[in-house]
């Protein structure tokens, strides 16, 4: 047992003081949160205002209004030119392209409207997006003046829907209509991050565990411990690593958000407004605010972090032994194990594929069945739990997943105490069955 | 007391025979040499002794025990590819691998004090292994296998890589712990050092041991009664009617006997035939030779 603590020891030690472990840990918070101030920067400073030349010549638009008219980023201008003489000079007057209404009937029957634009580049998306919505609007008016209808009738025409939930079973009283929704945001981070574990830190003790056996360590290692007990203490080490990571960035992250939040309050502020105005969303409403913040203090947290961490120690070793084993089987050629480590990550990605279908659909059979399958439930049953499935559903899945893990650890032990000692000899899925069974 | 009893030790993989019932004593005190030509199984019995494995069938006692999971700690073992943790420190390093052996922090500091200052690299303690030189390296991985004070000290080509001076260094650390009661176990091909350290020898080839003994034993059993016989002056000119001649040159002559009573007479030939003899020598034979005749250099190789 004391081994088993001095293998863990080194294997967390000697990864914790690594330069890039004490980098990644304090600058990857930093990273994500410069990002995120330069996406604000982006967001606001990218609203560049562009000139397109409008050419009418039928009026069919009737704009009446001389000068220029803001729609979108888009601004419109009716120099009184022809479309030739333009196409010539549309550059030196400061525009990026024309936009030639072509002569068509116009009237409320119409489904399809035409224009052309000419311009020296390529349509950007954008571009294109704020030239189509600047003309719908006009083409709007005008069938809404046809039709007789004014903008107070057509508001009218619109009920909004709330779906207000009340599950039976479930002891509380009130579910709010935002629950469902904080759910699925708290589901999919768990599981991204239980993903993101089992395979960030998977790999890792694949590494290690190939570095000692090209190292030939290894050989000195297990004439004073057992394969097993330093396959377990790599496994156990590299995992209390991330979840030191993890705890690092728990606490670092919010903190810089908030000083960054407070320190670009203004700007937040501005550009929210800017993309409330402009696509006119329901959200960043003071009301749902408060309703968010009221929902979230709802969930049992002790629960969910109970059942994600069962799910997190269960996923990571069951699949972290599997990646040892592979270590073990393929020595100094990364290119041979390839097709193994394929092997291990196809369930990963699948789960994390169900996973976020689940996510949307957390009561579906697929969801029930993903869970009970113990190479998808790590990813799939963090995602269900706070859609507060059935008790025994969740016992099931776990002991299911911790039977399953045990047992692939124990299985893939057996794998890696011969697998370290092959040397020069290329691993099949055929050696792996044979070592198994293998006595000492 | 034998420090290890082998019997009909017995071990097969799928595809081929590694070990077929070899059986030998190592004795107390004792530098003993495990000799064989690559694949011999040599690598496999060395790993049934340090319990890497375990073998299929015969007996292993350990002074007088049979083989268990504690015995490593009294046994050191240094394997033929050496491998040290690259990005370790050399102090944290040692002080890990013999804390595997069963030290407690403060008997492991201590050992490794002592074995820094007896190798004068103090200085190097907080270098990482990857800085070092292949000398350097080969030294901390000699500390990493004695500083526990093995009973049993089992070296698989300790020299290979070691440029002269340092394998001097390594020659003499070898001898101290001998002379303190280490018995050690030296598995090696190259001959010429067997010669010059051990005094018990066992040879293996395709899993079988073939010879075992003293060093003074196994070249006795494998003598051929050459003798080298310096002279002066004419040697008799029907000398080749008595013997056979293998090399000649003016001064110098080896000759082939039938046994040791023979030699007395042939002495007593060339002295009668008026030969000046100035020195009389029997030649026995090197274990490289005993080798290549045992093995006869159809080694798996």
């Amino acid at each position: 047992m004391s081994k088993l603590w001095l293998i863990i020891g080194r294997e967390y030690l000697s990864r914790v003081k690594k330069k890039t472990f004490i980098l990644t840990t304090i600058f990857a918070p930093i990273g994500f949160v410069l990002s995120w101030v330069a996406l604000i920067f982006i967001m606001s400073s990218g609203n560049e205002t562009q000139k397109v030349a409008l050419l009418d010549p039928s009026d069919i638009l009737e704009i009446k209004e001389k000068g220029r008219l803001r729609d979108g980023l888009v601004m419109y201008s009716y120099p009184k030119k022809e479309l030739k003489g333009l196409k010539e000079t549309f550059e030196e007057d400061g525009y990026r392209g024309i936009i030639f209404i072509p002569e068509q009937p116009l009237d409320s029957m119409t489904t399809k409207f035409k224009i052309e634009y000419y311009s020296n580049e390529s349509l950007g998306l954008n571009t294109e997006e704020n030239i189509k919505e600047g003309i719908e609007q006009r083409v709007k008016k005008l069938k809404m003046l046809q039709l007789d209808v004014d903008e107070l009738t057509l508001k009218r025409l619109k009920t909004g829907i709330d779906v207000i939930p009340t599950n039976m079973k479930a002891s509380k009283e009130e579910v709010s209509v935002y629950r469902a929704r904080i759910a699925t945001v708290l589901g999919s981070i768990m599981m991204i991050l239980i993903y993101s574990v089992i395979f960030i830190y998977g790999n890792m003790v694949m590494r290690s565990v190939m570095e000692e056996k090209t190292n030939r360590i290894v050989e000195v290692l297990i004439s004073s411990v057992k394969p097993f007990q330093l396959m377990l203490g790599k496994i156990i080490g590299v995992g209390a690593v991330g979840l030191t990571q993890f705890a690092i960035w728990a606490v670092t992250l919010p903190l810089l958000y908030l000083g960054v939040g407070l320190l670009f309050a203004g700007k937040l502020q501005e550009l929210q407004q800017s993309m409330t105005t402009s696509t006119a969303s329901p959200t960043g409403n003071m009301g749902d605010m408060m309703a968010i913040m009221q929902e979230l203090q709802n969930f049992d947290y002790t629960y969910i972090i109970t059942v994600f961490f069962i799910f997190f120690i269960g996923g990571y070793f069951l699949y972290a032994s599997l990646f040892a084993a592979v270590g073990a089987a393929m020595g100094d050629d990364w290119g041979e194990g390839q097709s193994l480590t394929l092997i291990i990550s196809i369930p990963i990605i699948i789960a994390l594929y169900v996973g976020s279908a689940v996510v949307r659909n957390p009561t579906s059979s697929l969801g029930i069945w993903a869970s009970m399958f113990p190479f998808f439930a790590p990813i799939v049953m963090p995602v269900r739990v706070v859609f507060d499935p059935p008790m025994y559903q969740v016992i099931i899945s776990a002991v299911i997943l911790m039977i399953t893990g045990v047992f692939f650890t124990w299985l893939s032990g057996r794998i890696y105490r011969v697998g370290i000692l092959m040397y020069g000899k290329k691993t099949s899925i055929k050696d792996f069955a044979k070592w198994m069974f293998r006595k000492d | 007391m034998n420090v290890l009893e082998l019997k009909d030790v017995r071990k097969t993989y799928q595809e081929h025979v590694a070990c077929n019932n070899i059986s030998f004593d190592i004795p107390e005190g004792k530098i003993f040499g495990l000799l064989g030509p690559n694949g011999a199984g040599k690598t496999s019995l060395i790993r049934i002794i340090t319990t890497i494995t375990r073998a299929d069938s015969g007996s292993i006692l350990f002074r007088g025990e049979p083989l268990n999971s504690t015995h490593p700690s009294q046994i050191g073992y240094m394997a033929e590819e050496r491998g040290l943790y690259k990005k370790m420190k050399v102090a944290e390093q040692i002080t890990y691998l013999a804390r595997l052996k069963g030290f407690t922090k403060k008997e492991a500091k201590n050992e490794l004090e002592y074995w820094l200052e007896k190798f004068d690299i103090q200085d190097w303690r907080n270098k990482k292994v990857e800085e070092l030189s292949k000398g350097m390296q080969q030294k901390i991985q000699f500390i990493t296998t004695v500083i526990h004070k093995p009973k049993l000290l089992i070296l698989d080509e300790p020299f290979s890589g070691l440029d002269p001076v340092n394998a001097n260094l390594i020659r003499d650390e070898i001898d101290d712990l001998h002379k303190n009661g280490t018995t050690i176990l030296f598995s090696t091909h190259r001959m010429e050092q067997v010669e010059q350290i051990c005094e018990h020898i066992v040879l293996i080839n395709k899993g079988t041991n073939v010879l075992s003994g003293s060093v003074d034993e196994v070249k006795d059993q494998f003598k051929e009664f050459l003798f080298k016989v310096d002279y002066q002056g004419a040697l008799p000119s029907n000398i080749e009617e008595h013997v056979t001649i293998i090399s000649k040159d003016a001064t110098q002559v080896v000759v082939k006997l039938r046994d040791v009573s023979h030699a007395n007479n042939f002495l007593k030939y060339l002295l009668h035939h008026g030969t000046m003899v100035t020195a009389f020598n029997e030649i026995l034979p090197t274990l490289n030779e005993v080798f290549i005749k045992i093995v006869g250099g159809k080694s798996d190789e």
